[in-house]
């Protein structure tokens, strides 16, 4: 028997009960993961279509039109496995936008920590980079890359991917419902740093002079280091591309501030979310 | 046989116990000087863009207030209704208590876990089976995920639904929802349950088991606050009502009261039309300036109790020297069938009036009528000069019953049950 009286009666956004939190967020995101598996045809294929998809386009144009991929070890490899990821990233966070609004009518109904939602859209991405990334290590072996310790690096930098994008599904869902060009703006910022990421290309070919100015995007900072611990251990890791380490405080203050920011946000908006959908 | 006179000699006996033993009770919810106020936007959304370009325009808005200072209590199991017009408050006032809307002042508690059951559902995803949605809607109600499945038959029987557990929530008929909806609401044994309106979609025989479920609940001593427009249900269940208007708490007592008062709300506003505004014909030798009901004490009335004595009453005033006038009203009821016709002729001769005489003629009776709305139609007529002056439906009443009989009105009777 629990009694809400004054402000615990307002709608919360993480509510009290941490393992309803996470059973309610695990169910929604398993739900929406089943429905993409089950709810066409070819199920799991379609998930993966979409980064084989752009990476089959990329690759072609990249090594047999530009011919630049020439030059770097593993260059298919490196290439799948970076838009594998960018697409948990731009999936988690674009998926985030609209979530709330989305799902209008539990949030009008129901009373539950309002913080499941985004929650629930990065777990579901999340189950999705999973399926993705063993396809992409298969890739990789059948390449000719030695299974080296390292690889543990792996889940690390998939941590601080997670840690970003969910800092930005909080921040971008609740300023959603009160500003709502916000959805073609961040398609944009996403083409934006699709380009300015490491994708296509790897970050030893840009221009010393630019480089630590790249690093400053936590999402090259994550793609540079995994191609070290990796692909290649000849290539730069991190460490040394940015010079002192201390450097890398900044794009992994970005990522913790990001994330401080979008659970702030969030937690403002929680109580009159349900109202201004 | 029996064991139904027996109930019927002893429901208010135990009513009475009822109220008093849930008057020593804590109360379950507590709402203390409540306001929420909408802020409706001008544009219905605002762009970075706009932002961007008009940095310093506000924003303007329209204030809506849904919830003006609303205090009550409802003590633990409790029935309890809450009634009123639509855009009265009454949905905002559920949301609030189940805590999906934020408050703006005031204090709302409310002891255990509530269950709502709001705007016919309680937030289904069309794209799932009825079996996810199940299973999603009960943990977020508060089970856990083995509880749920465990529930999962259960939820399923009482929805009646056996046979389209795997079929998507999009291809139910909107009845087949809200019997879903209203059954993992119910099944989840929540301490509180706000249910809105759950009568209003669904076939005869899921309202019967509503209500069922209903006496169930309240025999189990589960506090139910129930909104709807069906005031024989509120009558029937709940031990108090609260009628609110314009987000005010208008009135909060008995459900007999207040559901008289609900129709008085939805039905009085022709009742000040009362007088003559229909005049008759400039010839006439007598005009009737207004009719009404009121009761023994003489007060206007527009809603009674069946069983009180009422009396319907016409003014009127004489043009011309009359002989001897028949006065008559006439009731109809909402189905325009004349029901009751009151004449003077049968009580003796009218006497004679002078031009510019004003009498006021009261026909009294004991209202036995059915429950229903009445129209009134005052009419006199003067057999000497064949004339006649009539206004219909010039005042209106409605009759309030503990029961619907199905005839047009209830004469006392006696049950006896004999051997041929």
């Amino acid at each position: 028997m629990t009694t809400r009286t004054g402000a615990a009666m307002a709608p919360s956004a993480l509510g009290d009960d941490i393992r309803r939190f996470v059973s309610l967020t695990f169910t929604l995101a398993a739900t929406e993961f089943k429905l993409s598996f089950f709810g066409s045809a070819l199920g799991y294929l379609w998930s993966l279509m979409r980064p084989l998809m752009l990476f089959g386009v990329l690759y072609v144009v990249f090594t047999e039109v530009i011919r630049f991929g020439e030059g770097i070890k593993y260059y298919a490899v490196y290439l799948l496995a970076s838009i594998v990821l960018f697409t948990f990233f731009s999936e988690t966070t674009s998926g985030a936008v609209t979530s709330l609004v989305q799902r209008e009518n539990l949030l009008r109904k129901m009373r539950f920590p309002r913080m499941v939602i985004p929650m629930a859209v990065s777990l579901t991405s999340l189950f999705n980079l999973g399926m993705n990334l063993v396809a992409v290590l298969v890739f990789a072996l059948i390449s000719g890359v030695q299974p080296r310790w390292s690889w543990l690096q792996l889940p690390f930098l998939v941590l601080i991917l997670a840690v970003l994008s969910v800092g930005l599904a909080m921040l971008l869902s609740a300023l959603y419902p009160r500003f709502r060009d916000l959805s073609p703006i961040w398609d944009v910022v996403l083409q934006i740093l699709f380009y300015a990421t490491p994708i296509l290309y790897v970050l030893s070919i840009v221009p010393d002079e630019y480089e630590r100015l790249f690093l400053v995007n936590p999402l090259a900072v994550v793609f540079t280091q995994m191609r070290h611990a990796v692909l290649d251990p000849q290539a730069p890791s991190v460490f040394e591309a940015i010079g002192p380490d201390v450097r890398l405080l900044v794009p992994m203050g970005i990522v913790v501030g990001l994330f401080a920011l979008g659970f702030w946000v969030f937690k403002r908006e929680t109580p009159r979310i349900a109202e201004n959908l | 046989m029996l064991a139904f006179l027996d109930l019927t000699a002893t429901a208010p006996h135990t009513a009475d116990e009822r109220q008093r033993a849930l008057q020593s009770k804590p109360p379950a919810i507590t709402v203390d000087g409540v306001n929420k106020c909408f802020r409706l936007p001008h544009q219905q959304f605002v762009t970075l863009k706009q932002r961007a370009l008009h940095p310093f325009q506000g924003r303007t808005y329209d204030e809506l207030h849904a919830l003006r200072d609303v205090t009550f209590e409802i003590a633990d199991g409790e029935f309890f209704g809450i009634v009123g017009r639509n855009g009265s408050g009454k949905s905002t006032l559920l949301k609030c208590l189940a805590s999906i809307y934020d408050i703006d002042s005031g204090r709302v508690s409310v002891a255990g876990r509530v269950s709502p059951f709001i705007e016919l559902g309680v937030g289904f995803n069309p794209e799932l089976t009825a079996r996810d949605n199940v299973i999603l809607n009960a943990i977020m109600l508060g089970l856990s995920r083995r509880e749920a499945r465990s529930r999962f038959d259960e939820i399923i029987a009482f929805a009646e639904l056996d046979e389209f557990v795997d079929l998507k929530l999009k291809n139910y008929s909107s009845g087949m929802a809200v019997r879903l909806g209203f059954a993992v609401a119910v099944q989840v044994d929540a301490d509180v349950l706000l249910v809105d309106e759950v009568l209003a979609v669904g076939d005869a025989a899921f309202q019967q088991k509503c209500f069922n479920e209903f006496d169930r609940m309240k025999a189990e001593g589960r506090t139910i606050v129930f909104v709807t427009h069906d005031m024989s249900s509120v009558e029937r269940f709940c031990d108090r009502a609260m009628l609110i208007e314009k987000g005010r708490i208008r009135n909060l007592g008995q459900p007999e009261e207040i559901s008289r008062q609900y129709s008085e709300l939805n039905f009085g506003a022709s009742a000040h039309s009362l007088g003559g505004a229909a005049a008759p014909a400039e010839a006439m030798p007598v005009r009737i300036l207004g009719a009404w009901c009121e009761d023994e004490q003489g007060e206007r009335i527009i809603t009674q109790q069946q069983g009180e004595r009422c009396r319907a009453c016409m003014e009127v005033e004489f043009t011309e020297t009359v002989n001897d006038p028949h006065f008559a009203v006439t009731f109809r009821n909402a189905a325009r069938h004349t029901i009751l016709v009151t004449r003077s002729e049968i009580h003796g001769p009218g006497g004679r009036y002078e031009a510019g005489d004003r009498r006021i003629v009261c026909f009294s009776f004991v209202n036995l009528l059915a429950s229903s709305r009445y129209e009134l139609t005052p009419s006199v007529s003067v057999p000497d000069l064949a004339a006649a002056a009539e206004v219909e439906d010039m005042a209106s009443l409605i009759v309030a019953a503990p029961h619907w009989s199905g005839g047009v009105a209830d004469l006392p009777h006696e049950l006896e049950v004999r051997r041929p």
